[in-house]
């Protein structure tokens, strides 16, 4: 899919560019934001490093544990059915505070192993529960406390205040997670 | 409150470092361990950001941008969303590291403090990558029938865009 994508926008874009003569200008333009993007990634690099050790620090001291805590009363109402298995519920925490702390490569093979785990006392094999919906709803619009790429690409970017987006971001996530499951509970009677 | 928003950044490193030294952390190397991913990260996202910026600056330069965003305006007007965004609506779904050439190429274009860019980088720290993130926990699951899976999540996703561009216009 993201493959048709680049290929529409840039064929599409030469294309165009060519015909309506603009094409000295957009041989300009692809051989500048070859440079502009270096310059990006050299002005993301400091930032990147900085939030990465400062996550780092959460990490290690136990921050993910404390959010597991926090987060347990609340999976209970969502997911009914599944609480009560451990082997559901252990590695979807992990999976859930993971993103949380911004590790989404840590997240990924937590999150498969809760799909394998469900898929196993899934009455009907190969067709999606109404607990699995929502675990995939819930990884979709996750709150990430420190959305660091964000913040970084925005310094990098010349903004006045890189962070002034993350108490609007997780508001923003926190009601389209709340939206999400409920979007799934008016769902899942239809299909 | 606003004093604190705008001063989050030092008042989370802040919190994290205490945090971190009350629980005996040695702050110092853990800092500096974590630091050198960040270098492997940025290498990483490198050829992503260079392949959406390239394709997003032709389709810009050669003008094809201006009649897309005349095409979709009609339709994005519903929910708010400026027109100029729509390019990092369609992608965000798909790929989260094309999304992230274009949110940095529309904040390069706009200002990353100008309304656009509120509403960009609000959408980039909300959702994730819905067709990813199904494509593979519901393939290494053998699930087929994902029901009404995309629904919900598309729905969620419109709905954090949606809040994206209210909660931008009190920040602006």
């Amino acid at each position: 899919m993201i493959n048709y994508i680049w290929f529409i926008i840039i064929a599409f874009g030469i294309i165009f560019g060519l015909v309506t003569g603009r094409g000295e200008i957009v041989s300009k333009a692809i051989v500048n934001s070859t440079a502009s993007t270096v310059e990006l990634t050299i002005e993301l690099l400091g930032l990147m490093c900085l939030w990465c050790g400062i996550m780092r620090i959460a990490q290690k001291s136990g921050l993910t544990d404390k959010l597991a805590k926090i987060l347990k009363p609340i999976l209970r109402i969502i997911f009914k059915d599944s609480f009560k298995n451990d082997k559901i519920m252990t590695p979807m925490i992990m999976n859930l505070t993971s993103n949380m702390m911004g590790l989404s490569n840590a997240a990924t093979p937590f999150g498969i192993e809760t799909m394998n785990e469900m898929e196993k006392v899934n009455p009907v094999k190969g067709t999606a529960t109404n607990d699995m919906a929502k675990f995939l709803v819930l990884n979709a619009a996750c709150i990430q406390f420190i959305p660091t790429s964000v913040i970084s690409i925005r310094a990098a970017c010349g903004s006045q205040n890189p962070g002034i987006i993350i108490i609007p971001a997780i508001i923003t996530t926190g009601i389209a997670a709340f939206m999400g499951i409920t979007y799934c509970k008016i769902l899942e009677r239809y299909f | 409150m606003s004093y604190a928003i705008k001063a989050i950044i030092p008042i989370i490193i802040l919190l994290i470092i205490v945090y971190g030294m009350l629980k005996n952390i040695k702050v110092y190397e853990c800092f500096v361990e974590g630091a050198r991913d960040g270098i492997s990260i940025c290498i990483k996202i490198f050829p992503y950001l260079l392949a959406m910026i390239i394709a997003v600056t032709v389709f810009r330069e050669s003008h094809a941008m201006n009649y897309f965003i005349a095409l979709a305006k009609p339709i994005v007007k519903i929910i708010g969303l400026p027109p100029e965004l729509v390019p990092l609506a369609l992608v965000k779904p798909l790929s989260g590291s094309g999304a992230m050439g274009i949110f940095a190429e529309t904040l390069k274009k706009y200002g990353a403090d100008s309304y656009i860019g509120l509403v960009a980088s609000i959408m980039m720290g909300s959702t994730e990558t819905i067709f990813y993130t199904i494509t593979v926990y519901y393939g290494a699951a053998g699930i087929k029938k994902i029901r009404h899976t995309l629904w919900a999540a598309v729905l969620a996703d419109i709905t954090a865009i949606i809040m994206a561009v209210t909660f931008a216009k009190f920040i602006i």
